[in-house]
């Protein structure tokens, strides 16, 4: 199997898809079934999440087992400004955003250096820190979490308390944050980062500041996940420390690996299926973890790249895109 | 003074059950190299398993006997049908398998046992505490648990040293190519690796479900204090394993009093009791870090 | 493309699909008046499941003398397991309310979970009625006409233990709580009515099982008594392990009710002889209704009903009542507010009347866990330790 640097978006499968999740809320609410709203918009902050954390592990083949720090964080950002009585979306989106930024920025320049496992281990280490951290900051819930008083205000007046309202938002920052996700894997950025990942070394000798792509990578990659926090704290009306738990990095891993590490659809794939099964499993039994697991390791040993390569198995061109 | 050896005894106790989750995890991870993330659900099953006895027959040493053996045997199985596929495949793929395997295994136990914890005593003549000097009580379980972990290590030391299973051990930890080019019959050897570990962890489960408590997903925490441990130790190294695992306990028991105690001189007891856990937890993730930034190989290497 | 037909008919089918596949099992549902849902979110596995079963059991006992109806509805319970977790909780409750849509939400335990899902039941406009947690949150300034407790405010058993504590003369005390909300407002609630002094206090995790080096810290403190909050598997766990360490032959242990109920002792076993603790309520309480319950719930379930069992059948009582005042007609949420504040229901506690934040004024008991006449450990009534007690946040309580 050839090494495949070419992932583009087709506006074929895009545009019918968005169209779809346009008219989504109309058609559960008209068949009264609001709860499906709240679940899709779960899915699409987990969709923009793990396509973040794919950016990492497929395209730069950087193995994060600590993105759920960069969440938690911008969803604590966010709680964290509202029990200051700072609720405008504008003041704590960016603030979430720009921390988790910062903060992937320090995590990554001291990660970077390391590789392998050891990148593995290195990104538990510093996620658990944080972890630690928001834990013991009572003032801020501590064990316990911080409760949002409110959604976020993004103009006087108007809240996100409305799910559909809220669920718009959501999508609009999903598609926007997919589309230019799509955009900088086919960029040069993207065709770099995807060398490095194949042979550092030669990219090194080639002249490429190996490192700074990387970091720059891992940043993007942080902030995104910020902004995935402040949707899901808005969400979640509650920050909490299970946000920033390594079980969250390790269903964020679950979701890439299942969707297809390193394809453009990976993260949306493994989130929507992951969260979906979940839902569908735990309507039927209690015991739905079990069904989860066998269909996990069913995936792991009959589908090795995930269900991104099963749809793609699927149309007649094979590996094309 | 009394409060520092006792810290101290905690410290170790905590360290050495550690210690046996830590020895599994880091053969099969330096030998098959392979990322385990179902190394804790042995320790539940094992734990499980020593209930299930100790309810039916009553006797504590047949439970720690009959769940070590039957972890053993459960752990070679699920090596023989699942993990051996894996080994050849990226740690990404490994990762996602045993983390299915940790939820399947979760669940069945819930399915099997309930969802309610297990609580289990120890024998009778171990419930109470030990005098070990004029009026320092120490409490004779978590001496035996001291006891045993200190035994165990030594066994396995003499065994990875003195053995010829024990040499093809070190030769598939520090050169697995070159093991297998010399002959080595790596199938057996992994599958044996695999077996001892998961008792390993069973023994630790059996020995700590009566100081806390059997239950379900009581794996996943230890399982990350014991890649910790690994890290810290170096990848493959059992010496290194043991080194990690009491540096672990101590810092994280002393951590717990000793920080608590220094930070109240300088803030209100109520603020430094909140910080003083949570430092400590933290403190030991700032030292793995630290041991990965400059010592990538851990402080005891297994790799030459 | 073709190609790009069939992906397209792929990407578009999945999630089509899989949406039907959720909604239909829904789409088969009639809302109909004619019965009551109740939303009952608990903790329900782990090592404090114990709090959450027992709740859930006097529930459904209540339930089952009234022959499956409440108020003369059929009733039905919709469980949710929330992990004693803050966000499976919060996840949870969004279920229940949105897809189940239940009429009613109780069962909630701990106090972390009950701050995480209140806001969106108050939210939804509908009542919550809690059987243990009662943080000061919904008690004072924040106090919400859709909140109902029927335990107690989660100062109040603290309070009765800290009077108590004060009239033995235990005048040099170690406090040890869980890091979370409802610890500290244990630790409040008992230094509100203790007099002496309090030479260390020591946060826990929560859920914590080892506690070495607590103990440790306990000892080399020397106090005169410790008291424990630590509900559930964290208290049998402590317990068993002080006296594992010898410290009961120095100090003197002393909890809440609920550290000392027959489920601790079942697991902890003889060390708990002589331990005293404080409750609103107790097995061997002296009313027709109390009698009753404890006979049925023991042929029931083979066991005595913990503090927990009691306020669970208290609570099935209270709606039970309240929807029968209202004739079955739970949408009118006015009267049915009214009816659930008239709670013209027989408590187990005997008399059993409202304040003005929807928690009980009721006696607090003194209990000491004795042998009894059969050799079986159990909790023995001693004394009235706070009379007719409100709690001290309902003054700043403007119920709207």
């Amino acid at each position: 199997m050839g090494v495949q640097l070419d992932h583009p978006l087709h506006a074929a499968v895009a545009l019918p898809l968005l169209a779809a999740l346009i008219v989504f809320p109309f058609v559960v609410l008209a068949i009264d079934e609001p709860f499906y709203v709240v679940l899709a918009s779960r899915i699409l902050i987990f969709a923009l999440v793990a396509t973040s954390l794919n950016l990492l592990v497929g395209f730069g083949g950087m193995v994060s087992f600590g993105h759920a720090a960069f969440l938690g964080a911008g969803a604590y950002v966010v709680a964290i400004l509202m029990q200051h009585g700072v609720a405008s979306a504008w003041i704590a989106w960016p603030a979430a955003v720009a921390v988790a930024a910062l903060a992937a920025l320090a995590i990554g320049a001291v990660c970077l250096r390391t590789r392998g496992v050891y990148f593995i281990m290195i990104t538990l280490a510093f996620a658990q820190m944080v972890y630690f951290v928001f834990v013991s900051l009572k003032a801020y819930g501590g064990d316990d979490g911080l409760s949002l008083a409110s959604r976020s205000v993004v103009a006087p007046g108007i809240d996100l308390n409305s799910d559909t309202l809220f669920y718009y938002v959501v999508l609009a920052f999903a598609s926007t944050g997919f589309f230019l996700f799509a955009r900088l894997v086919n960029s040069r950025f993207g065709r770099v980062l995807q060398g490095i990942r194949e042979n550092e070394t030669r990219m090194e000798a080639l002249g490429y500041a190996v490192h700074r792509y990387k970091l720059g990578a891992f940043v993007l990659a942080g902030a995104t996940a910020g902004l995935g926090g402040a949707l899901l704290v808005n969400q979640n009306e509650l920050a909490s420390p299970g946000t920033l738990s390594w079980t969250q990095s390790g269903m964020l891993l679950t979701m890439v690996i299942l969707g297809g590490v390193g394809y453009l659809w990976g993260g949306v794939m493994g989130a929507a299926a992951l969260l979906l099964m979940e839902e569908l499993l735990a309507a039927y039994t209690i015991h739905w973890q079990l069904g989860l697991g066998l269909v996990l390791l069913a995936v792991v040993l009959f589908a090795p790249n995930g269900l991104a390569t099963l749809a793609r198995a699927a149309g007649p061109g094979g590996r094309d895109g | 003074m009394i409060l520092f050896l006792e810290q101290g005894l905690n410290g170790l106790q905590f360290g050495l059950m550690l210690f046996l989750l830590a020895a599994g995890l880091t053969l099969v991870f330096g030998i098959m190299d392979m990322i385990n993330l179902a190394h804790g659900s042995l320790y539940m099953i094992g734990a499980y398993l020593a209930a299930l006895i100790l309810g039916s027959t009553g006797s504590f040493l047949l439970a720690v006997a009959g769940s070590l053996a039957g972890t053993a045997v459960l752990g070679m199985l699920l090596e023989i049908s699942v993990l051996r596929r894996l080994y050849s495949r990226d740690h990404l793929s490994q990762v996602l398998a045993t983390f299915a395997l940790l939820l399947i295994a979760n669940e069945s136990m819930r399915i099997l046992f309930g969802s309610q914890a297990l609580t289990l005593n120890p024998p009778a003549v171990l419930s109470g505490p030990v005098e070990l000097a004029p009026g320092f009580f120490y409490p004779a379980y978590r001496l035996l648990i001291i006891g045993v972990g200190l035994a165990v290590a030594l066994l396995l030391y003499l065994l990875v040293s003195r053995t010829r299973i024990g040499m093809l051990v070190r030769a598939g930890a520090s050169n697995r190519e070159m093991a297998l080019a010399m002959g080595v019959n790596v199938r057996a050897l992994f599958t044996a690796v695999f077996g001892f570990g998961a008792a390993l962890c069973a023994l630790a489960g059996a020995m700590l479900g009566p100081l806390l408590a059997v239950e379900v997903g009581m794996g996943e925490g230890i399982l990350i204090l014991a890649f910790v441990v690994i890290v810290i130790g170096g990848i493959g190294s059992i010496r290194g394993a043991l080194a990690g695992a009491v540096i672990v306990g101590v810092v994280d028991t002393l951590g717990r009093t000793l920080l608590p105690m220094s930070l109240r001189t300088v803030l209100p007891p109520t603020v430094a009791g909140n910080l003083g856990p949570s430092l400590a937890s933290i403190l030991i993730y700032v030292l793995m870090a630290a041991v990965l930034f400059w010592r990538p190989q851990g402080l005891f290497p297994a790799r030459g | 493309m073709h190609r790009h037909m069939i992906r397209l008919a792929l990407t578009l089918t999945f999630p089509l699909a899989l949406t039907l596949a959720l909604a239909l099992p829904g789409a088969a549902r009639v809302h109909a008046a004619e019965r009551i849902r109740i939303g009952f979110l608990s903790t329900l596995s782990g090592p404090s499941a114990a709090l959450g079963l027992d709740i859930r059991d006097g529930f459904a006992l209540a339930m089952q003398q009234n022959g499956g109806k409440l108020g003369g509805l059929p009733a039905e319970l919709v469980l949710g397991d929330d992990q004693q977790n803050a966000d499976t909780g919060k996840q949870l409750v969004e279920r229940l309310l949105k897809k189940e849509r239940v009429d009613l939400v109780t069962g909630i335990v701990f106090t972390n979970v009950m701050l995480a899902v209140a806001p969106a039941v108050f939210e939804a406009q509908t009542f919550l009625i809690s059987a243990n947690s009662t943080p000061l949150q919904y008690s004072g300034e924040g106090c919400n006409p859709f909140f109902f407790s029927t335990s107690w405010q989660n100062d109040a058993v603290h309070e009765a233990a800290g009077r108590f504590a004060s009239d033995k003369g235990y005048d040099r005390l170690v406090l040890i709580a869980p890091n979370y909300p409802a610890g500290k407002d244990a630790m409040n609630g008992f230094k509100r009515f203790f007099k002496g002094a309090v030479i260390d206090e020591i946060y826990t995790r929560l859920g914590q099982l080892d506690y070495a080096a607590e103990l440790a810290q306990v000892r080399a403190a020397k106090p005169k008594a410790v008291y424990i909050f630590l509900p559930g598997g964290m208290g049998v766990n402590f317990i068993k392990q002080y006296h594992a360490a010898g410290l009961n032959r120095s100090t003197v242990l002393v909890g809440p009710g609920f550290s000392a109920d027959e489920d601790v002792i079942k697991a902890v076993g003889e060390p708990m002889i002589g331990m005293f603790n404080t409750a609103q309520w107790a097995h061997d309480l002296d009313n027709a209704q109390n009698r009753r319950f404890v006979a049925d719930f023991r042929r029931q379930y083979g066991r005595t009903p913990t503090m927990y069992a009691s306020q669970g059948y208290d609570a099935a009582l209270l709606i039970d009542g309240a929807v029968r005042e209202v004739k079955g007609r739970i949408e009118d949420k006015a009267a049915l507010r009214r009816a659930l504040e008239a709670a013209n229901f027989e408590s187990v506690r005997g008399e059993f009347r409202f304040n003005v934040n929807h928690v009980p004024i009721q006696h607090y008991y003194l209990r000491q866990v004795v042998k009894g006449a059969d050799g079986t450990l159990t909790n023995r009534l001693v004394s009235t330790v706070l009379a007719a007690h409100g709690d001290a946040y309902a003054t700043a309580c403007r119920m709207r």
